[in-house]
């Protein structure tokens, strides 16, 4: 079967996912973007599965799956701690760690 | 075996036995001393009650197995008198390899026997000379280093070892010149002689280094063998180096300076270096490298040029200086003139140079050391000008040193007549310039030597107040008697040419050469020219009122003698002032090329990492920025390199 729309779909949703983490403060959205380019890249990843006609595609789709969940739980955990200590989830206002 | 040289006389190779019996025992006499000084170093203050017994012990037990070494080798063949001994591998890279090796044969023997013998009597003396000196455990461990590093020299086998003591004696030397290390001239003494010296040894370091490119040994026993076939620039210039090597050493012209800033010393220590040991090192150089200079007659005729000039040089300090150790320092020079003349002269004259060495050992040991009696009683005063009529204060150091003056000055039937005469009448035969030169050099011995005899010992008193003096103890008075019954009786090593015959073996027989004019002629020249000297000194000295103070309108010529005929000033327009400048130069070069180079880059990069730190902004989104723009990167690189 012809997986072209897929693979463009998911490039799509990579660029929406990359445009917004590069462009919102809001500490939730830049989350959920990375979601979006995580979940891009597990269609793309499944996609070339099918094409190819093996599972390792697949596999590896679920691996990225466990990894977001876990990275979700300490990321929602840092975005709590940082949004009580600031009384904001602004990413750009927490600026200390530079030169 | 024995090689031919051009004059058709033979060469003799070092071929030496291997050790057994007694001679296996040679590399105690070095230990000895050695342990000596180590004991006394390690052993610190503990040793401080007994140190300079045990000093003395081992040089005294060193000269005693050295007698007994002699005593057997005079009992050999003349053709197994040369034993050498492999006591370690020294050090082997590829195919050079360079062992401990000693070498015992008639030229070593004879030095065994002179730097433990007058080694033990200034150890002996330095017990009563230095009782007062808070140091003096120290003192005694650096006289046995030095005693243990100039064996060393004399009983290597190779050049290399040969060069261990050379520098051991002047490592020693410094320790013993700055002995007194409080008084800054001391200090500074020590270190013109060690800077003196070490310009002398890059000479004898690239002989070496020329030696093992030419024929990839350094050892007596191969060198010897090898030489025939150098080419003659070669060993001209081998000769040249080793004669630099020796100039350092044995203070002659250029680069005489260091000795008579090293009166600095306590008395004991010039009397070694300037008899027993050191300075005498330059002429051993010579002589056991015989085998190099006679085939290389350019370098031997320089060697004369610089040992007349030097004999003058040192005659005309001598005569102008108050100080009495630095009048005996300048007739050292002199006499050490003398017998690299002899050592010059080639095969002619290396048994005389090495005749003139001992007998001049015995006197200039018993006259330093008769200085220092004097010295002593005068409260530690060195100026001539102040002494004046102590023969009757001190008769025993009187009576020993007119003994070692007689010696000096070549008084019929005395030592120094023997070795001195036989040294005029070989070079007016073999090289009459500087015979001539030598035989004017006589005469002023003869008047500066009275001048210090007529100015110390008699004349009217002219002490200072408060000084009272006295005769020394008799652990100071007793080696000067024996040194004076050896300045006296040191002719009759050459009896019936003994000495001649005896180093035969290693330096070569020379073809008998009919002199000119009948030797007593010669003879009764020399002891002529020696009176005029004497009777000069007389008349200027003896039968006027000394001055207490050196007068000071005197000629142009006084000035200079007195001023060491400007040797420094020489070396400071010549060396010292150049080099300041140079070193000047290089700094302002290191400062601002070299420094500014590094320091320059240093803070280029620091300035670039300024910039670039401000990256570093702290905003998470601009990290993201950069991470896509690197994982772009990567990925049009991919495609371009897979495609």
């Amino acid at each position: 079967m012809d997986t072209t729309p897929y693979v463009v779909l998911s490039a799509i949703l990579f660029t929406i996912g990359t445009v917004g983490v590069l462009t919102r403060r809001n500490a939730i959205v830049v989350f959920m973007c990375v979601e979006l380019m995580l979940n891009a890249c597990n269609l793309a990843l499944v996609a070339f599965a099918r094409q190819h006609g093996n599972l390792d595609g697949q596999i590896a789709a679920f691996f990225v799956m466990v990894v977001a969940a876990a990275e979700v739980v300490v990321g929602l955990a840092i975005i709590m701690t940082i949004f009580r200590t600031r009384r904001s989830a602004s990413v750009d206002d927490a600026s200390l760690l530079k030169y | 075996m024995y090689l031919m040289s051009e004059g058709g006389h033979t060469i003799p190779v070092v071929a030496p036995l291997e050790a057994e019996g007694a001679y296996t025992l040679l590399w105690l006499v070095v230990a000895l001393p050695l342990l000596g000084a180590a004991v006394l170093l390690v052993g610190g203050r503990r040793t401080d009650r007994w140190g300079h017994l045990l000093g003395t012990a081992t040089a005294l037990a060193s000269f005693v197995l050295s007698v007994v070494l002699f005593v057997d080798l005079l009992g050999r063949e003349e053709s197994e008198r040369q034993v050498a001994q492999r006591l370690w591998e020294w050090m082997e890279v590829g195919g050079f390899s360079v062992g401990m090796d000693l070498l015992y044969d008639p030229l070593s023997a004879l030095f065994l026997l002179l730097i433990t013998g007058v080694g033990t009597l200034i150890h002996v003396y330095s017990i009563g000379y230095m009782e007062h000196d808070p140091r003096r455990r120290r003192f005694f461990a650096y006289l046995n280093l030095f005693v243990a590093a100039m064996l060393t020299l004399v009983l290597a086998e190779n050049y290399v070892v040969l060069f261990l003591g050379w520098e051991g004696v002047g490592l020693a030397s410094y320790l013993l010149i700055g002995f007194w290390q409080h008084k800054p001239s001391a200090a500074a003494a020590a270190k013109k002689a060690f800077v003196i010296n070490r310009v002398g040894d890059i000479g004898l370091s690239l002989a070496i280094a020329l030696m093992f490119v030419t024929f990839g040994t350094t050892s007596f026993t191969q060198v010897s063998e090898l030489t025939s076939g150098a080419g003659e620039g070669t060993l001209t210039a081998l000769g040249l180096l080793l004669l630099l090597g020796a100039c350092g050493k044995s203070a002659q012209v250029p680069l005489q300076a260091w000795l008579l800033d090293a009166m600095e010393g306590p008395t004991p220590v010039s009397a070694l270096i300037h008899a027993a040991t050191m300075v005498t090192a330059g002429v051993y150089l010579v002589v056991r490298s015989n085998f190099v200079y006679e085939l290389a007659p350019h370098a031997q005729t320089v060697v004369v040029v610089v040992a007349t000039v030097t004999l003058l040089w040192g005659a005309v300090i001598g005569c102008a200086r108050d100080d009495i150790k630095k009048v005996l320092a300048g007739s050292t020079m002199s006499q050490i003139g003398y017998m690299m003349l002899a050592a010059g002269l080639g095969v002619y004259g290396y048994a005389f140079a090495i005749f003139h060495l001992i007998t001049h050992g015995f006197f200039k040991a018993n006259m330093f050391l008769g200085a220092g009696s004097v010295m002593h009683g005068m409260a530690d005063d060195v100026d001539m000008r102040r002494y004046g009529a102590l023969r009757k204060a001190m008769p025993v150091t009187f009576l020993t040193f007119a003994m070692g003056y007689l010696a000096i000055i070549g008084f019929p039937l005395f030592s120094g007549f023997w070795s001195k005469d036989k040294i005029i009448e070989t070079a007016l035969v073999e090289s009459p310039v500087a015979g001539v030169c030598a035989l004017v050099g006589a005469g002023v011995t003869g008047f500066y030597m009275t001048r210090l005899m007529l100015m110390t010992f008699f004349t009217d008193k002219r002490w200072k107040e408060g000084v009272h003096p006295h005769e020394s103890p008799s652990v100071m008075t007793v080696p000067l008697i024996v040194l004076a019954a050896l300045s006296v009786l040191g002719g009759i090593l050459l009896l019936g040419d003994w000495i001649v015959g005896w180093l035969a073996p290693v330096v070569g027989e020379a073809p008998h050469h009919e002199p000119p004019v009948p030797v007593i002629v010669l003879t009764v020249l020399t002891v002529a020219v020696v009176a005029v000297g004497v009777a000069a000194a007389w008349f200027l000295v003896g039968r006027r009122e000394v001055a207490r103070t050196a007068p000071q309108d005197v000629s142009f010529a006084v000035r200079a003698a007195r001023a060491d005929l400007y040797g420094d000033a020489i070396n400071d327009a010549v060396v010292v002032r150049p080099g300041r400048r140079l070193v000047t130069l290089l700094l302002g070069v290191d400062h601002r090329g070299a420094d500014g180079l590094f320091t320059g880059g240093g803070s280029a990069v620091a300035g670039v990492g300024g910039l670039l730190r401000r990256v570093q902004n702290g905003f998470v989104r601009s990290y993201a920025l950069s991470v896509l723009a690197g994982a772009l990167i990567v990925v049009i690189a991919l495609m371009v390199v897979n495609s």
